[in-house]
């Protein structure tokens, strides 16, 4: 038995792994799937549209949330990854001709490599100076994408074409409501293979060198292997949603992909709460949807505070920084946080605590 | 060789620029252990604040320059009582990551009232250009130099002699131990803002007078990073040999290929990390358990 009306406890290792709990959790898988199986008949291409970039952006913050929720290793150079996942993927499909399905999983394989190697200044470095060097990884890819003409055949962008899955062309009229189920599709299984990693060795002597690493190392987790191991399971994911967003997008650009949404995936994982899958999910619908909010909101009050309107772009980006400034100063744990306290709370009533 | 003479003008003014925004970064972690990816964007609001009371009010120009150091120190010492306070003894990723949302405020906030079309400032700087070893110079950059050698060695003074200099060191040395010494540790805390949004105010003014007053001066916050893990992050001679090594670098590298001074800085950062992580001045971090 699992669950108490006190909280969650947990009487053997075998009944802590698995992955739901309580009966709620399993009543809400069922909603959530049911949810996600309906929406694209209930909302208009426009927000449909704007859910395929959350889609993508929830697997990439899941990815990074894994190297840096759940090893501990601060990166900033999650746009630098995302280059390397679109480019490989755009260049496989436009050059080599390769089906779309390998060149992502080639993408996939390739950005883990990418990320493995400017991993290996975290073998040295911890915390702040790890977090510097993370900034270099990703000028430095930025900096190789921009100037090396070959890559875009001098045109300083990439042309892809619109989807082809074997052989069958997406047709422009139902393209957001195709592209959804591919990307809902990828999002679950990337949920779904990350949250069971944390049921895996790998995936505890991840959580174990976040916790301290000198301790970690002592009861026997090769800091190397996992370090690197962190990087490579991490940027894997990254470089997937980096090859969606070329696929989807039928352009890669390196504007695209500069070190401002290398800061917009952490603060995804932040507002979403750090070390939770599902909190990266949530964080990455947070940042999504904040610009597109916001402009509805302008365009409403456009008679009222014609400000807010004519200065869109620049309340966009202060509200961005203030959601970051008051997510760490009053729930430094995020979304995921704040959903555990309503749970705890209806559980608990009519008691506080 | 003339070009050689005009990329190492060039060089240094930029590092002398980059030097004394490294040195509000060294400050505040010195002090207060604090990684400050908001120090572009602290360089930015400082020129603005300057173009503020000079251009738009009107004031001669040496009461601007005091209304801006002013404002900017009321601004670095709010920042710390309001964003950085409650988070001491947070994780480092919290600590990153607030200073990363205040820039985005910042600079957003400086879009809102200025709008982002660079502006007009009136030159401060001498215009003329001077002849060095053969090659012609613009003296500006000559006289950001001087500036800025003039304000790194009042701040080194400032550290050596004064009451509070040695109170900050204290501080950064130990803050258990200063406590106990009666040194008061949120004072010195505000302090160290107050002077880092002050030495970002200069550059930013230097830096806005040899190239334009728009939102770029931001950007110049990331090449930071270089300046102060070269010099070690907890050193402020460190900073200035920092600051000219890495101007130097970057501009004989865009000497030789036009667009490779964008990435130079962080090929020598990736050197330095992975031979000398703790730099070229700074202490060694060693690790107890």
């Amino acid at each position: 038995m699992a669950a108490t009306a006190a909280g969650v406890f947990h009487t053997s290792y075998a009944s802590e792994l698995r992955l739901r709990h309580t009966s709620a959790e399993r009543l809400r898988l069922v909603l959530v799937v049911a949810g996600l199986l309906t929406l694209p008949w209930l909302v208009n291409p426009y927000w449909l549209g704007i859910v395929n970039t959350i889609g993508i952006a929830a697997i990439g913050a899941v990815g990074l949330n894994i190297l840096v929720g759940f090893t501990g290793q601060i990166s900033l150079g999650q746009g630098g990854f995302l280059a390397v996942g679109a480019f490989t993927s755009g260049l496989l499909v436009q050059r080599a001709g390769l089906p779309v399905p390998l060149a992502m999983a080639a993408a996939v394989l390739v950005t883990a490599a990418v990320g493995a190697f400017f991993g290996l200044p975290a073998l040295r470095l911890k915390g702040l100076y790890l977090a510097i060097a993370t900034i270099a990884s990703q000028e430095i890819i930025i900096f190789v994408v921009r100037r090396w003409g070959w890559l875009t055949g001098g045109q300083g962008f990439l042309d892809v074409d619109r989807l082809t899955l074997f052989g069958w062309r997406v047709p422009r009229t139902s393209f957001e409501f195709v592209w959804y189920w591919i990307i809902a599709g990828l999002a679950v299984l990337a949920v779904v293979t990350a949250r069971n990693l944390f049921r895996t060795a790998l995936g505890r002597s991840f959580m174990a060198v976040r916790d301290h690493d000198i301790a970690a190392s002592a009861i026997g987790v090769d800091l190397t292997r996992t370090k690197l191991m962190a990087f490579a399971v991490s940027s894997g994911y990254v470089g997937l949603a980096g090859a969606l967003t070329a696929h989807y997008t039928q352009t890669v650009t390196w504007e695209r992909f500069t070190i401002d949404v290398s800061i917009q995936y952490l603060a995804m994982i932040i507002v979403g709460g750090l070390g939770s899958v599902a909190g990266a999910v949530y964080g990455a619908a947070f940042i999504m949807l904040l610009p597109p909010l916001l402009a509805e909101l302008a365009d409403a009050l456009r008679t009222r505070v014609p400000l807010l309107a004519d200065q869109l772009p620049a309340v966009q980006a202060a509200a961005f920084g203030l959601v970051i400034v008051l997510f760490l100063l009053f729930e430094p744990r995020g979304l995921d946080r704040i959903w555990r306290r309503v749970k705890d709370y209806v559980r608990f009533w009519p008691f506080r605590y | 060789m003339s070009q050689f003479v005009q990329l190492t003008v060039y060089g240094l003014a930029n590092g002398a620029v980059l030097a004394l925004a490294a040195l509000g970064f060294v400050l505040i972690y010195k002090a207060t252990s604090v990684i400050n990816f908001a120090q572009g964007e602290l360089l930015l609001v400082g020129a603005y604040l300057f173009y503020t009371a000079f251009v738009l009010l009107r004031l001669p120009f040496a009461v601007a320059v005091l209304v801006g150091v002013a404002a900017a120190a009321v601004l670095g010492v709010g920042i710390e009582r309001v964003i950085l306070r409650p988070l001491i003894g947070e994780d480092p990723i919290a600590v990153i990551m607030v200073t990363i949302g205040l820039a985005a405020v910042l600079k957003a906030v400086v879009t809102m009232f200025f709008g982002t079309t660079p502006r007009e400032m009136p030159k401060v700087l001498p215009a003329g250009t001077a002849t060095v070893a053969g090659a012609t110079v613009p003296l500006d950059r000559l006289v950001a130099v001087a500036v800025a050698v003039v304000v790194l060695a009042a701040f080194t003074v400032f550290f050596r002699w004064s009451r509070h200099g040695v109170a900050m060191r204290a501080v950064a040395d130990d803050q258990q131990a200063a406590l106990v010494q009666g040194i008061s540790v949120r004072r010195i805390f505000a302090l160290a803002w107050a002077f880092a949004a002050v030495s970002a105010l200069i550059a930013g003014l230097l830096l806005a007078d040899i190239a334009e007053l728009s939102q770029n001066l931001g950007t110049f916050g990331l090449v930071v990073f270089p300046v102060v893990i070269l010099g070690g992050l907890d050193s402020v001679p460190g900073t200035i040999i920092g600051g000219a090594v890495i101007g130097l670098v970057s501009q004989y590298a865009e000497g030789m290929s036009a667009g490779a001074s964008q990435v130079a800085p962080y090929v020598v950062l990736v050197l330095i990390l992975l031979l000398r992580p703790y730099g070229l001045f700074g202490q060694p971090r060693i690790e107890r358990v």
